[in-house]
């Protein structure tokens, strides 16, 4: 949690000038977010484009988002409720509603899963994509056991027997921090706190050992303290099992304790990439700012210190295809930044990507 | 457990009574009598006392009433007064048929309607649905009676593939028995298919929005898996309510159908018994309609916690 630093929302406007040659045509932009030198991308976005269709037209989520993830990285997607993270995660192996239409590119170890069909992607989920999802009250199906529900996926992908998929589910809830997993496999989930169904969640999603791990909101619905744990195992399995993880989040403590990288959202977009450090320390967009100004940290007291807030509300993405869509609540904003649709470029190091008009460039109170 | 099962047992016998009380006092609230009846055209007061005193109608009601529980208590329902042929040799013989043609009606109709109900649910908004909601309007709008005469009139009479009407025992002929069977049962079945089917599709929706089926997606568990299993199963447990619930239609159901099919089950017994006024049979038909109904209730709330571990019975740690 130490590592999320006071910034500074309200630097002096007008000052910064973007290196807008890259930024301005297009295609160079989109191609600039790199992995922050880790390695090979295991999972590479290009483009992302989800839109819904709905009674009163087409509703575009997802907006050309771009990001990689590399070997045994932890990328965390950040950014408020609605702004196109779960969507971007559930799209990632084709896990949207019939009345979503996906673009775009999303490879796996090179293999192109938009556009690929069912039976390959099924035979892609929960063997080299898994999920854990933000309710583990509701994600586990109430009327099997645990380890049946484990060792299905087992059985499924590895073809392993009853009694062999039995056996490795025991392994797996071990690997979680389950105590007395041989009685707990057993169980059915009402039967399990909160922590632990969230715990069978992690177990089932790496039974199969994936390349990459989903995560979408894996703590939010838990207890402060329960939260901990829960961290505790994700970091585990990435040093243990290698696993890349796409961490999808709000909380930024969260952040703060897991990532590697961070990708921060806005209504449908990517504003901002950086080294987790780095982000904290000198946020480039003025949203990834305040963002960092509206989250407590253990360094201020309460009542001392009144949070700030980013006045205004996560606008329609549809509604503004060619401008920058946090410009209506931006304090540095510009004439061109409600004209034309800045892309990420390369901001002061060649791992920070800011799609902005007027990146905040000065020095953030830390 | 125990406790429970003791706790429903004391549950059902109160029950039982009440209903044998109601019956008993039903019947002889209506207008004639078994003497009426059997006297027949020549009927003097001094015959009508003599059979009254034969079967002991001449009693007290609370006499008549003790002496039919207490012989029932010991497995005897006494003698139809009618024929004079003992209740339970007459039970033995229509019980079978009625119980065989229930249970083929309620297999027929869980088939067809989870069937029905699994496929509008999954294919929502597309004609399979249309179809399988306009066949369970008609399921549940055209009356059992009806059906079962244009089923006689095209099925058998004119195309002859299924015998009319009669009945051939199952041990005897099990391929007659069942060719005997299938068309009764099925019409039998039609209401309760479209009230599974209806019911099947509306929980079968809630559960395939469930959390718990994007978790088995994400899982990459085939369409089969995720339908007839994660979603199916969460089902069920209203389809079994809702069966429970049927039964009694199913019942006064069976006696309609069999009449049409000339089967000689519970039905024709308890239509037959109430014509005649023939007390004794009333009472034994309503006292082991009752029986079934609380022992089907028993297994369906038994069923509950064998479908969703979630839910216990009481008394159980």
């Amino acid at each position: 949690m130490s590592a999320i630093s006071k910034v500074n929302t309200e630097p002096p406007a007008g000052t910064g000038q973007v290196g807008s040659t890259a930024a301005g045509t297009g295609q160079a932009g989109s191609n600039a977010a790199g992995t922050g030198g880790v390695g090979v991308p295991v999972l590479e976005v290009r483009g992302l484009t989800v839109t819904f269709r709905t009674e009163d037209g087409p509703l575009s989520a997802v907006d050309r988002v771009d990001f990689e993830v590399a070997d045994q990285e932890v990328l965390a997607v950040v950014g408020e409720s609605g702004c196109g993270k779960s969507v971007t995660a559930m799209s990632l192996a084709g896990l949207l509603p019939r009345t979503a239409s996906v673009d775009g590119s999303v490879r796996l170890d090179g293999r192109e899963l938009v556009g690929a069909d069912k039976k390959t992607l099924r035979s892609i989920r929960g063997r080299e994509i898994a999920y854990i999802f933000q309710e583990p009250m509701t994600s586990l199906n109430p009327v099997f056991t645990v380890g049946n529900q484990i060792g299905e996926v087992l059985r499924i992908h590895n073809g392993l027997s009853r009694s062999t998929a039995r056996k490795r589910s025991v392994e797996l809830l071990k690997l979680v921090g389950i105590p007395s997993a041989e009685r707990r496999i057993d169980d059915y989930p009402h039967q399990l706190s909160g922590g632990m169904r969230q715990r069978v969640m992690i177990a089932m999603a790496v039974a199969c050992d994936p390349k990459v791990l989903i995560a979408d909101e894996p703590t939010t619905a838990l207890d402060v303290t329960i939260q901990a744990g829960i961290l505790d195992v994700l970091r585990g399995l990435r040093e243990r099992l290698g696993t890349s993880i796409v961490l999808i989040t709000h909380d930024l403590g969260v952040v703060a304790d897991l990532a590697d990288r961070v990708a921060v959202m806005y209504a449908g977009r990517v504003v901002e990439t950086a080294n987790v450090n780095e982000l904290f320390a000198q946020p480039k967009h003025p949203y990834t700012a305040g963002l960092l100004a509206a989250s407590p940290s253990a360094g201020r007291h309460a009542g001392t210190h009144r949070l700030n807030e980013i006045p205004g509300l996560v606008p329609v993405l549809a509604e503004q295809p060619n401008a920058c869509t946090f410009a209506d609540r931006c304090s540095r904003a510009r004439d061109t930044c409600t004209t034309e649709q800045p892309l990420l470029t390369a901001e002061g190091t060649p791992n920070h990507h800011v799609a902005c008009w007027n990146p905040v460039r000065e020095p953030v109170e830390v | 457990m125990r406790r429970y099962l003791l706790h429903r047992l004391w549950q059902s016998l109160v029950t039982l009574l009440l209903a044998t009380i109601v019956v008993f006092l039903g019947v002889r609230a209506l207008p004639g009598d078994p003497a009426l009846a059997l006297a027949g055209e020549d009927r003097d007061p001094e015959s009508l006392r003599a059979i009254r005193e034969q079967y002991g109608l001449d009693d007290s009601l609370p006499v008549q009433f003790w002496q039919f529980v207490s012989h029932a208590a010991q497995g005897d329902l006494g003698q139809s007064i009618r024929t004079g042929e003992s209740v339970n040799t007459m039970l033995r013989h229509a019980l079978p048929v009625t119980i065989e043609l229930s249970a083929l009606a309620i297999l027929v109709a869980s088939l067809i309607g989870i069937g029905a109900g699994v496929v509008a649910a999954v294919r929502r908004g597309r004609p399979a649905e249309w179809a399988a909601n306009a066949l369970a309007l008609l399921g549940l709008s055209v009356p059992n009676f009806w059906l079962g005469l244009m089923a006689i009139l095209y099925l058998s009479v004119a195309l002859g593939l299924f015998p009319a009407s009669g009945f051939v025992p199952f041990f005897s002929d099990p391929v007659g028995n069942l060719h005997h069977l299938v068309l009764p049962a099925l019409i039998l079945g039609t209401g309760l298919a479209a009230v599974i089917m209806r019911q099947t599709r509306s929980s079968m929706l809630d559960a395939l929005s469930a959390d718990y089926i994007r978790t088995a997606e994400a899982k990459g568990l085939p369409p089969r898996a995720v339908i007839g299993r994660h979603a199916l199963r969460n089902s069920l447990i209203v389809v079994v309510t809702i069966v429970g619930l049927q039964l009694g239609a199913l019942i006064s159901g069976a006696v309609v159908t069999e009449r049409i099919f000339a089967l000689p089950g519970f039905g024709k017994l308890t239509v037959d018994a109430v014509f005649q006024r023939d007390y004794p049979v009333i009472q034994a038909v309503v006292l082991v309609t009752a029986t079934a109904y609380i022992v089907i209730n028993l297994l369906v709330d038994l069923l509950y916690s064998v479908i969703d571990p979630r839910i216990r019975v009481r008394g159980e740690a």
